[in-house]
This record gives structure tokens, C-alpha cells and sequence, in this order.
């Protein structure tokens, strides 16, 4: 069955300071979400035909037995002339997508940066630290081809990569994150209500929030807890701070800090510790760092979860793992490929998360069916962009064993 | 004196900035690869065109006179909304009908022309 057509832009939900989008500008976001359908879809179905039918016989051929690791697979299908012109056009999408994204913000940045700035300075939700320096995973590439990442200025003081981000987004996901692109946070918050519906969680500890969309709903579903949602990159925070004080949403704080140094929150703090889509963008040092970090500062009881793509193991075919991987070369996502190939059960234990604590759930956007389609699944996996994830969590034992 | 944080950028020309980390080339000739984001583009801009095009004929039918800020701000309805993304697919696999139809050239392994050529001439 073919996926319902990406609804339109304009049916996104208005915020303050969500850019004004001209007509054009809508069209150009409504072209990038049916050409991305189009690519990962029937389409994209082309690169597993080329694997089969030439790539890895010829593989075959040269070495005499089958691929043993996803690199060896693209090695190969990277010579391929289907999957090369493949892999151009959803470059190309990603590229154009941060162009328009750009030329929306940047036309009316005046406006943007005066409008963050009055909601900041009356919110006192945002707290920036220029001590905190940007780590190198953060600074090597630009993320997501986005220009800047999510933590360079145009100029001193400015929202545009955060603004970029959420404007655009809706391109790249086709509508899947809902029309405040928090289908994400939704959807975790679901999850920790139908799983424990007695829980109140008091403070909760949101690491490498961005513009916040993933932490806002879960402020909005325990309007009770206070949470505080950290990034790196000032750029990110101070959009993030002025959307979520135009939504109204008085529970969070935007707080400029390291997941990796936490130094400023004791033991035990958080009830409740949250990643989405975030430790892929770190590097197989840090990640270790930031883990033990959130361990520290969670309450005995209390909740880690970290929303991912799916790890590859030995059961995952190659193909599928370097299909997963094409962002890692494609789409300036350098830890990618490392970090979904590490044990995760096992960087959690050691982090202090015993394997018997720990759990994996499969979490799908939630988003408002009236006016956005459900998230493709089977055939329309996007390996990587479909709004279908894997949740690895744990429960911090109320009694922790001390070390032996 | 004026605020240093406003001070003007030049949107278009920064807009199109290149993201730090060096690209994939995907072709032999690095002129492929520019001439594709040149065509893509432009496919873009088309679709764009459509649209608007499709906003102005809606806008028309409805109350018969137009002027720029109704296009501006037009948000089509549900109904009008799954059309024009309907549209866009179809012009999509309009473009890509080449790399659709090699797709199905994958699938269905026909041996070179030629060799029909010989054999009609044969048989």
C-alpha cells in the first residue's frame, strides 16, 4: 500500500516564533516532503534489487565469498550506479532542504532575534553559559548538512540554526513529527504514563535538547515537574527557550551545559533522565562520559530513556545495516555508524545500569492523525528518518548494590 | 547607536552556504554532481510554479478577483491539501521516470537488443 501524501505545510501548528512562510516557501517544503517519500519509498526498493541482482554477485565473483560488514557492502554499492544516483538525489533533498530552510530564517532574522530576545528576557527560561565549550563532535562536521550545526551564529546572539531546524524539519520528515514536530516527546511521555500512570516525576534532566521539541511535551504531560533541557549549543537553546515561552510552556528551563560534565546538578537529582535522538551525535569517548553523568544524577527509581534507531546486531542483514549507515556518510552524521554498532545494553551497565534494570521498547511518533499520516512502516522504512524508534531505558534500582 | 545584533546579513547570498565536511562526489565527472543539484532545483522551482499556479486558479474560482496577499497567505483545506500533494507525486514520478523505469529494468533482465535483433532475423 502506498503512504498517505505528506500534508501540506501551512498545516503545521502555528507558534510564535515558528518563521513566516511565504507561499513559495511553503511550496518549496511541500515538494522536499514528496520528493523524500518518493525516495525512501517504492523507489528506494531499487537499491536493494541492485544489491541482489549485480553488487553482490559481482562481489561474489571478486572474492569468492559474501560480505562479512556492512562497510564491505558499501564499498561496493558505492560503485553501483543506481545507488550512486540515489544517494545524489537524497543528498541533494537534504542540501535543499537547508538552503530553503535558510533563506526563510535568514530574510526575516531581524525579526526573529528580536522576538527570541523579548521572550527570553521576560521568560527567564533561558540560561547560557559561555564557559561551556562546543565539543569536537559537535564542531567537525555540520550535523544533518545543516550550515553551522546547531551551535554557529550569523551573527552575535542570533536563533537562525535553531529556527532553520524547526522550520524545516517537516521537509526532511514529511510531516511525521506532527505539526509542532514533537511527535517524538509525545510519544515517550505516552509511554511513561501508560507505563507507570502513578508516577509523578518531579525534575527531569532533558540532555542535548536542541530547540526543545522532544522535552515540551513531556513538560505539557507533567505540567507538576519542573524539567530542565541542556545543549551545548547556545545558538539551539536560545530559539528553543523563546518557542517554548510562546507556547506557553512555563515547566522548562533552557540551560547551556555538557551532558558529559553535570557537575552543577548533585547525586540523585532527576527523577528522570531523557535523550531523544541524540547519542548518536556524540563520539564513542563521550558517550561513556555523558552515560555515567546520567546515572550520577538520577534518583534511585528513577527513569533513564534514551529514543534511538535500532542497533545492529548479528541478526540485522548486512544490507539493512548499511542501508541504516547511509546517513553516517551521506548526511554529516559522523557517530552513526559507530554508535549503532556498539552493545548499548552493555555501555548502560556500565554506565551503572545493571542489564537486569534495563528494557527496549519500540516507540512510534504520536501525532495528530486528522491532519498528518501515521508513520510508514515495513516497506516505507526510511532507515533512519521514519518517525519509528527504539527506546532503551532503565529503571536505576531503588537499592543499588554497592560495587563489591 | 544602533544594536550590533541587527545589524543587516545578506540572506541570499548566505542562505546558500555549504555545511562544514567535505561532500560525497557520487559521479565520476564532479560536473555530474553539480549538474544534478542544478536539475533538482530547478524540479523544485517547478513544483513550486504548479503550486501557485494551482493556488491563484483556486483562489480565482472561488471569489473571481485575486491580489497578491491571498496568495500569500493561502492555506488550502483538507480536501485541497491531499490534491496538490497528489499532484506533486505524480509530477514527481513524471521526473523520475528514468530511474523508475531502470528499477524495472533490474527487475526484468533483458538480454541486449541485438540479440532479438539476430534471432527475428532468423526466425
Amino acid at each position: 500500500m502506498t503512504a498517505a501524501p505528506p500534508p501540506p505545510f501551512t498545516a503545521l501548528t502555528r507558534h510564535p516564533m515558528l518563521p513566516d512562510v511565504s507561499h513559495d516557501e511553503a511550496a518549496r517544503f511541500n515538494f522536499l516532503a514528496g520528493l523524500n517519500q518518493y525516495l525512501s519509498g517504492a523507489i528506494g526498493a531499487g537499491n536493494r534489487l541492485a544489491y541482489e541482482k549485480r553488487v553482490l554477485p559481482a562481489f561474489r565473483a571478486e572474492h569468492g565469498r559474501d560480505p562479512e560488514h556492512r562497510y564491505e557492502v558499501r564499498d561496493a554499492m558505492n560503485r553501483d550506479p543506481w545507488h550512486r544516483f540515489w544517494s545524489g538525489l537524497k543528498r541533494n533533498s537534504m542540501e535543499m532542504r537547508q538552503h530553503n530552510g535558510r533563506q526563510v530564517v535568514l530574510r526575516q532574522l531581524d525579526a526573529l532575534d528580536a522576538m527570541a530576545r523579548q521572550f527570553n528576557e521576560h521568560s527567564g527560561q533561558l540560561e547560557l553559559d559561555p564557559k561551556v565549550e562546543q565539543p569536537f563532535y559537535q564542531t567537525a562536521v555540520d550535523i544533518h548538512c545543516q550550515p553551522g550545526g546547531y551551535h554557529s551564529e550569523e551573527r552575535p546572539g542570533d536563533v537562525s540554526v535553531g529556527a532553520n531546524y524547526d522550520v524545516g524539519i517537516f521537509a526532511t520528515t514529511g510531516g511525521q513529527l506532527g505539526g509542532l514536530n514533537d511527535g517524538g516527546g509525545q510519544a515517550v511521555a505516552a509511554w511513561a504514563r501508560r507505563e507507570r500512570p502513578d508516577w509523578q516525576p518531579l525534575r527531569i534532566l532533558d540532555v542535548g535538547a536542541t530547540v526543545g521539541h522532544n522535552a515540551i511535551p513531556i513538560a505539557q504531560a507533567f505540567p507538576d515537574a519542573e524539567v530542565i533541557a541542556i545543549d551545548t549549543a547556545a545558538a539551539s537553546l536560545r530559539y528553543g527557550a523563546a518557542r517554548a515561552a510562546g507556547l506557553g510552556v512555563k515547566n522548562i528551563r533552557f540551560v547551556q551545559a555538557s551532558g558529559e560534565d553535570l557537575s552543577r546538578w548533585p547525586d540523585g537529582y532527576f527523577d528522570w533522565v531523557q535523550t531523544t535522538m541524540f547519542l548518536h551525535e556524540l563520539s564513542s569517548k563521550a558517550m561513556p562520559r555523558l552515560l555515567a553523568e546520567c546515572h550520577r544524577v538520577l534518583a534511585p527509581g528513577g527513569l533513564i530513556l534514551h529514543v534511538e534507531q535500532p542497533q545492529y546486531s548479528d541478526e540485522m542483514p548486512l544490507f539493512e545495516q548499511f542501508m541504516r549507515d547511509w546517513d553516517a556518510f551521506n548526511n554529516n552524521e559522523p557517530f552513526w555508524s559507530a554508535m549503532h554498532g556498539h552493545d548499548l545494553k552493555q555501555v548502560m551497565a556500565d554506565a551503572g545500569f545493571p542489564k537486569d534494570s534495563q528494557f527496549v521498547i519500540g516507540v512510534r511518533a504520536v501525532v495528530d492523525r486528522d491532519i498528518f499520516p501515521d508513520a510508514p512502516s515495513g516497506e516505507g522504512e526510511d532507515f533512519g528518518r521514519a518517525a519509528v524508534w527504539n527506546a532503551y531505558g532503565a529503571w536505576k534500582p531503588a537499592a543499588q548494590a554497592a560495587a563489591a | 547607536m544602533s544594536d550590533p545584533a541587527d545589524e543587516q546579513i545578506d540572506w541570499i547570498s548566505r542562505s546558500g552556504k555549504r555545511a562544514k565536511g567535505k561532500r560525497p562526489e557520487y559521479f565520476d565527472d564532479p560536473a555530474t554532481d553539480r549538474l544534478l543539484s542544478i536539475v533538482m532545483a530547478l524540479v523544485g522551482e517547478v513544483s513550486v510554479l504548479r503550486e501557485r499556479l494551482d493556488t491563484v486558479e483556486r483562489l480565482l474560482e472561488k471569489s473571481g478577483t485575486i491580489r497578491r496577499e491571498d496568495i500569500e497567505t493561502y492555506a488550502p483545506d483538507r480536501a485541497a491539501g491531499e490534491e496538490r500533494a497528489l499532484a506533486t507525486r505524480a509530477y514527481i514520478a513524471r521526473v523520475m521516470r528514468a530511474l523508475q523505469q531502470e528499477l524495472e529494468a533490474m527487475e526484468a533482465d533483458d538480454p541486449p537488443i541485438m540479440e532479438w535483433v539476430e534471432r527475428l532475423a532468423r526466425e
